[in-house]
């Protein structure tokens, strides 16, 4: 079991790794990578119950998927990490002939990926689908889905949510980033999400809040949810979280959801974010 | 030389419901989705036999594309099933990233498709699919004649290991393949031989050219008639060959001009063989409610418009 300072230390390092991969090839999503670190440095290094010798199926594991697949930065820099494949590949991002795609898939056979994601609001389905799967195989493992806030405006979202309630999906956490910005502008200006707890709980889910950007909370929320399966609903967080987090010029608007860093801007990102794991 | 023989009048969408129910018996991890059309789809035999690998996805069709790729992951063997408008145009983007870009190991089975829809009319008469389905890399797509041969192939593509688009029909059509026949997946069957020309033809519209082939045998021509039930991968051996033999081809479906298996079999020949070439299908157009028999034959689907195409291209 990690300590808190140490999933903090890790989740320094993923955060180092987001800002040179987007950095390095001068492209991708960085400001919604940051504002999840601390969610998969926890999921993958204190919550899951997962083997990094992959295997597609992943019986008898805790699946992990990404409906909000531009954030692709934060979830490879913690496959590596956690040892699904060399951290060296992180070098490979958005490149050619390279398995870590600007979107995640399974198509260049990446360890940890288990369908592709980035047209959005397709997650939810296959995280049920999964889940499901293992109810009628007897595993009692969990499936984790991870969704962007602006992603909820697809309307398939929302027939999934009705599915997996009416199904009962409760080996299922579906939590939303919601860092309330996308990238025209904050959520409320684009298309307003209006009560999401009374949206998913009207839908019959059990809903609960975290705090997703302080280590102890994110620990313990993701904590609280498995406690919360198994009781016939489908578990959803509302994760506050504050795009680009950990780097004080990329949070408080959308700006930085689709930009990478200039060299300058790297330099300053990086020198407040300590180096504790050794950069790829 | 023709082999086949006409037995009854049955639905193709019988013979997807019976090889389901026979897939399911035959392999567990066999699980069906259907959006809100058990009855249509025929599904209700193997939701009664396996209620819990039966799942009600309701009207909500991106929804289940994107559950039954999730179940693949699980090792399950997922069949959608909805009309072919709802199982493509509609889930297009799902079907796309989900499930063939994720090389997922799901049927896609897709009712009530083209014109012999009938009464429902130009929303649910999709002509449009084979084109969208066989653009996708890696989709099989799979067009069966009859009853029995759709039954085979139901049974077939659940031992196949990759995503299956598989297009049957609504109305009572001849039955003339043999029951408990092998499908082979990119197999043509040639159902008569010839040396003039070759009909080539897909789901209803093969019977279309066997009756046609017959009429035009009675005024002396040598008509080889070659079904091909699976538009992808494409039988190109078998399709050279004939063509090889005749010289001049016809093709028959159900589908737009565009995109079909005309074109398929357009851009094989352009590549091999240039060979003059008509086509039966529908000619840029929608459909309309009325009768399968009416709609085949307004829009230029059946026997005598296979009869014309013959004789064009004889003369070219």
């Amino acid at each position: 079991m990690a300590s808190i300072q140490e999933l903090e230390n890790t989740a320094s390092q993923v955060r180092r790794d987001i800002l040179r991969m987007v950095h390095a090839v001068n492209s991708g999503h960085p400001g919604g990578s940051l504002g999840c670190a601390d969610y998969f440095t926890a999921l993958y290094f204190e919550i899951m119950n997962h083997s990094s010798d992959f295997t597609m199926d992943g019986k008898n594991e805790d699946l992990c998927f990404l409906s909000n697949g531009h954030i692709s930065p934060v979830w490879y820099s913690v496959l590596a990490r956690s040892g699904y494949f060399p951290i060296s590949e992180l070098n490979t991002f958005r490149k050619i002939d390279s398995r870590l795609q600007g979107h995640p898939t399974t198509h260049e056979g990446l360890p940890g990926i288990r369908i592709a994601s980035g047209s959005l609001g397709q997650g939810m389905s296959a995280a049920i689908g999964a889940a499901m799967a293992k109810k009628m195989n007897h595993d009692d493992k969990l499936v984790y889905c991870l969704h962007g806030d602006g992603e909820l405006q697809e309307g398939q979202i929302w027939e999934a949510a009705m599915f997996a309630a009416h199904n009962k999906v409760d080996n299922l956490i579906c939590t939303v980033d919601y860092n309330k910005r996308q990238i025209d502008g904050d959520t409320d200006d684009v298309l307003s999400l209006g009560d999401l707890r009374a949206k998913f709980e009207a839908f019959g889910w059990e809903v609960m809040e975290m705090n997703g950007n302080n280590m102890a909370s994110t620990v313990s929320g993701l904590k609280a949810a498995k406690h919360l399966t198994g009781k016939g609903k489908p578990i959803c967080i509302l994760m506050t979280t504050e795009m680009g987090a950990g780097v004080d010029f990329m949070m408080g608007s959308h700006k930085w959801h689709g930009v990478a860093p200039n060299d300058e801007q790297l330099a300053n990102a990086l020198g407040q974010l300590t180096e504790k794991e050794g950069d790829y | 030389m023709a082999k086949y023989e006409y037995t009854e009048m049955k639905d193709t969408r019988s013979g997807f419901g019976d090889g389901l129910l026979e897939a399911g018996k035959r392999n567990d991890n066999v699980v069906a989705l259907c959006a809100d059309l058990t009855g249509s789809l025929k599904m209700d035999a193997f939701k009664d036999a396996f209620p819990d690998r039966f799942i009600q996805a309701g009207i909500a069709e991106a929804n289940m594309m994107g559950v039954a790729a999730g179940l693949t992951i699980g090792g399950k063997i997922p069949f959608t099933g909805t009309f072919a408008n709802f199982s493509t145009g509609r889930v297009y983007d799902q079907i796309r990233q989900s499930i063939a870009y994720s090389g997922k190991n799901v049927k896609i089975a897709a009712s009530h498709a083209g014109l012999t829809l009938g009464e429902d009319g130009a929303t649910h008469q999709i002509l449009e699919d084979i084109g969208l389905m066989k653009m996708l890399p890696g989709m099989v797509v799979i067009n069966p004649c009859d009853y029995e041969q759709t039954k085979a192939a139901t049974i077939a593509i659940a031992e196949y290991d990759g995503p299956v688009y598989l297009r049957f029909g609504r109305p009572k059509w001849p039955v003339f393949t043999p029951a408990n026949q092998k499908f082979e997946i990119g197999k043509a069957v040639t159902f008569q031989e010839g040396n003039d020309v070759t009909i080539i033809a897909t789901g209803h519209c093969v019977w279309e050219s066997l009756k046609a082939a017959e009429e035009l045998e009675s005024e002396g021509l040598s008509v080889e008639v070659i079904n091909i039930h699976t538009i992808k991968p494409l039988d190109d051996e078998a399709i050279l060959k004939s063509v090889a033999k005749t010289g001049r081809v016809v093709t028959a479906e159900e589908h737009q001009m565009n995109g079909g298996l005309g074109d398929s079999v357009a851009q094989l020949l352009a590549r091999n063989n240039p060979t003059p070439i008509e086509y039966v299908a529908v000619d840029d157009s929608f459909g309309e409610s009325g009768k399968p028999e009416e709609l085949f034959e307004k829009y230029g689907l059946g026997k005598s418009s296979i009869v014309e195409a013959v004789k064009r291209v004889m003369e070219r």
